[in-house]
């Protein structure tokens, strides 16, 4: 329903993204004059070429007395036929963490590719994110194509090159200059062995629809509106599907079943209403629906144990056995994980929840597929995840007595990390037998 | 693509980010800087609780240098909407003869937005505050996070940012810490037109051109309101059409050269216009990376 594009960047340092970014905000005039003029002033200190058009989104100041980009910068432009949001991601591997937050929510990731060198290994590992992020159009933009005489055979070489990741996605490969303009909001005659799209024109037009439209009703709730005796309502924004009122709807993870009487908002009662939107419902029983529940018409996984990938994002890194809060949706929970992974390591962990979620694949649905992990102790954004797969619970302690709490304990009074991690195994194993 | 199909996509998410906050902090309160994008944080938050009121309090920092048809049009609005306004002034400052031209642009913004909304935030012990700064505005704020993390001493540390992948919110806060919350953060400045001529919410009359007494600085045209505005040598008021396109205080805010006097022209003026919102902001350029800076030390 969005009626915007998101798009993400991401190649390898020096690659020229924030050129190639500057370089489509000046062509779509997404950016303004006094901009224009100020960033020509601080060019001249710079090397590269008549207009640094990276000045526009290196905003920070560590960023251009580097030269790179430190942190993920949000660009809006529009075209006549569409709006993008674009997120320019850092190139430094220190900045995966970026990468990663920028591919979460986009559709189309703009691949950049140095000419002069090749597809390189953060080439490897950005195409890896944004694919386990679940983007799958991509643009590998061979940029610098003026650097080596326009010549077809180096950008023939690139392409057969492309990143195993690529397999199975939708890929349109364009060579082009982003400091010269080549192959961006037109066709270069310099190319004229280039039979594809510009690259604005190929973002205008790419149908990269993300939810399927057959997909079913999910409502994680996020507030209990109790205004006064009268009125009941539950508000949330629409992960997925259609309602109407009178559907049938269940709540989980409990599983009652219900209706829904009306759709409320601001501008009226609504008939119904779609994913994206951010409805209230109003429910025909008197059930006991709080934040973090949510309603669907189809079941959901409800478990407490699921496979998932993990980017981790935190210099302390993940460990087996340490309790984190993770939040899904709207709800926050306890919850442990099997194996470490240090800062930017991407892993198949096992995560073990204090307290059942409902939830799909991450590849079903985005929204409720998907996780944070969160460091107890500094309150960092430490994990991103994405849930796999459903794993049958257990017969447990963790079903029943705070087994979570009681790992905690022992990690917390445990002298050393590797007590902790040998303490809560064997209480884990204790547990499962 | 419909324009209102892209509104309605914003507006969600507005709506969900403001809900989220409600739902996680002990005490939140809505940054109410009265110009055009607060009042669209207004109108966003109205129909985020809908059928219930606004759960928070609206706070104003006042300069007591602000254009005078900004304060009548705040109380207006805040009575109007029947939500608790709490206005607060850096009166110490101001008995101390704090202003632009006496101080600097500098220490008169510390003194009268940094340090008055900090002790206010403090006094009120406001765990999250509102802000409807949009990422398009000026670069450093295009890094900003939705939920941008401060320290006890309300300043940003951009090195220190939270991740913030998909729309899952981290409300969770260290002792003294707290966040500024920003939901229009995806929000241009036409989509806010847009959204104001498609809900037909009410802006101060500031926006729309009219004849006004001014001094023409370069390309900018400042409305002496204050007299202690100088009159530098040569130079003289002069009647000109123009009007506000980003509101603040008035000796340090310009208006520009316009004929737009409805929400429809003023879309129309932007869509050709060549220049940012903030270009007339004396205060974004008193330095390089001013905003950022600001920032650092706790402003918006």
């Amino acid at each position: 329903m969005s009626g915007i594009l998101r798009i993400c960047t991401a190649g390898s340092v020096d690659d020229g993204k924030s050129t190639l970014i500057g370089r489509l905000l000046y062509d779509s005039r997404g950016v303004y004059e006094d901009q224009v003029r100020s960033v020509a002033a601080a060019s001249r200190n710079r090397t590269s070429g008549p207009i640094d058009f990276s000045l526009f989104t290196d905003g920070l100041r560590a960023e251009r007395e580097q030269g790179i980009t430190i942190d993920v910068a949000y660009r809006y432009f529009a075209t006549a036929r569409r709006k993008f949001i674009l997120a320019d991601t850092p190139g430094h591997e220190q900045y995966t963490r970026n990468m990663a937050t920028g591919a979460s929510t986009a559709e189309v990731a703009v691949l950049l590719v140095d000419a002069r060198r090749g597809i390189r290994e953060q080439t490897w590992r950005h195409a890896r994110i944004a694919r386990l992020f679940g983007i799958n159009t991509f643009v590998l933009a061979v940029n610098k194509i003026d650097l080596v005489g326009f010549d077809e055979q180096v950008f023939r070489g690139i392409v057969e090159a492309a990143p195993d990741a690529l397999d199975g996605a939708r890929v349109q490969a364009i060579p082009l200059s982003a400091l010269h303009g080549d192959n961006v909001t037109e066709r270069s005659e310099r190319t004229p062995w280039y039979d594809g799209p510009a690259l604005l024109p190929f973002l205008e037009t790419v149908d990269a629809a993300g939810d399927a439209p057959s997909s079913s009703f999910r409502f994680p709730v996020q507030l209990v509106l109790r205004p006064d005796a009268k009125f009941r309502g539950y508000a949330g924004q629409i992960a997925s599907g259609t309602i109407a009122a009178g559907d049938s709807v269940r709540v989980w993870p409990s599983g009652a079943r219900t209706r829904v009487t009306r759709i409320v908002t601001w501008d009226g009662d609504l008939p119904s209403a779609s994913a994206g939107m951010s409805v209230t419902l109003v429910l025909g029983h008197d059930l006991d629906v709080s934040r973090g529940d949510v309603l669907s018409s189809a079941p959901p996984h409800v478990s407490r144990r699921f496979a998932a990938d993990v980017v981790w994002m935190d210099e302390q890194p993940l460990r087996a056995g340490r309790p984190y809060v993770l939040k899904h949706g709207a709800r926050s929970v306890t919850a442990e994980v099997d194996r470490t992974l240090s800062l930017n390591e991407i892993g198949r962990v096992t995560v073990t929840a204090a307290r059942p979620l409902a939830f799909e694949r991450y590849g079903d649905d985005r929204t409720t597929g998907s996780f944070i992990l969160i460091d107890p102790a500094s309150n960092f954004t430490a994990g991103a995840g994405m849930i796999a797969e459903p794993l049958a619970e257990r017969r447990t302690g963790l079903s029943s007595s705070g087994a979570a709490a009681r790992l905690a304990r022992a990690a917390r009074v445990a002298e050393t990390d590797d007590a902790a991690v040998t303490v809560v195994a064997r209480l884990l194993e204790e547990m499962l037998i | 693509m419909s324009a209102t199909q892209h509104l309605r996509a914003l507006e969600a998410e507005s709506i969900y980010i403001l809900r989220e906050v409600a739902a996680e902090f002990e005490r939140p309160v809505l940054l109410y800087s009265i110009g055009k994008d607060s009042s669209v944080l207004l109108r966003l938050a109205q129909k985020a609780f809908h059928p219930g009121p606004i759960p928070f309090p609206l706070l104003h920092i006042d300069t007591t240098y602000k254009f005078r048809e900004m304060i009548e049009f705040r109380d207006r609005q805040a009575a109007a909407i029947g939500a608790t306004l709490i206005v607060h002034t850096n009166t110490e400052a101001i008995a101390d003869g704090a202003q632009p031209f006496a101080i600097g642009t500098q220490r008169c913004c510390g003194l009268l937005k940094t340090k008055a909304l900090l002790d206010a935030l403090q006094a009120g012990r406001f765990d999250a505050a509102f802000g409807g700064a949009r990422r398009d505005e000026e670069r450093s704020r295009a890094k900003e996070r939705v939920f941008s993390l401060r320290d006890e001493h309300g300043q940003w540390d951009p090195r220190r940012q939270r991740p913030e992948p998909w729309r899952i919110l981290n409300a969770r806060l260290n002792p003294g810490e707290s966040v500024r919350v920003f939901p229009l953060s995806n929000w241009t400045e036409l989509d806010v037109w847009h959204y104001i001529e498609a809900e037909d919410i009410p802006v101060v009359p500031l926006y729309f051109a009219r004849e006004h007494e001014v001094l023409v600085r370069g390309e900018s045209l400042i409305v002496p309101e204050q007299s202690f505005v100088p009159l530098l040598p040569g130079e003289q008021r002069q009647r000109v059409t123009c009007r506000m396109r980003s509101l603040g205080c008035s000796p340090c805010t310009g208006a520009v050269r316009s004929t737009a006097t409805t929400v429809a022209e003023i879309i129309q003026e932007l869509v050709v216009v060549r220049n940012s919102e903030r270009q007339l902001r004396i205060i974004d350029h008193d330095q390089d990376g001013s905003m950022e800076m600001k920032k650092r030390e706790g402003y918006f």
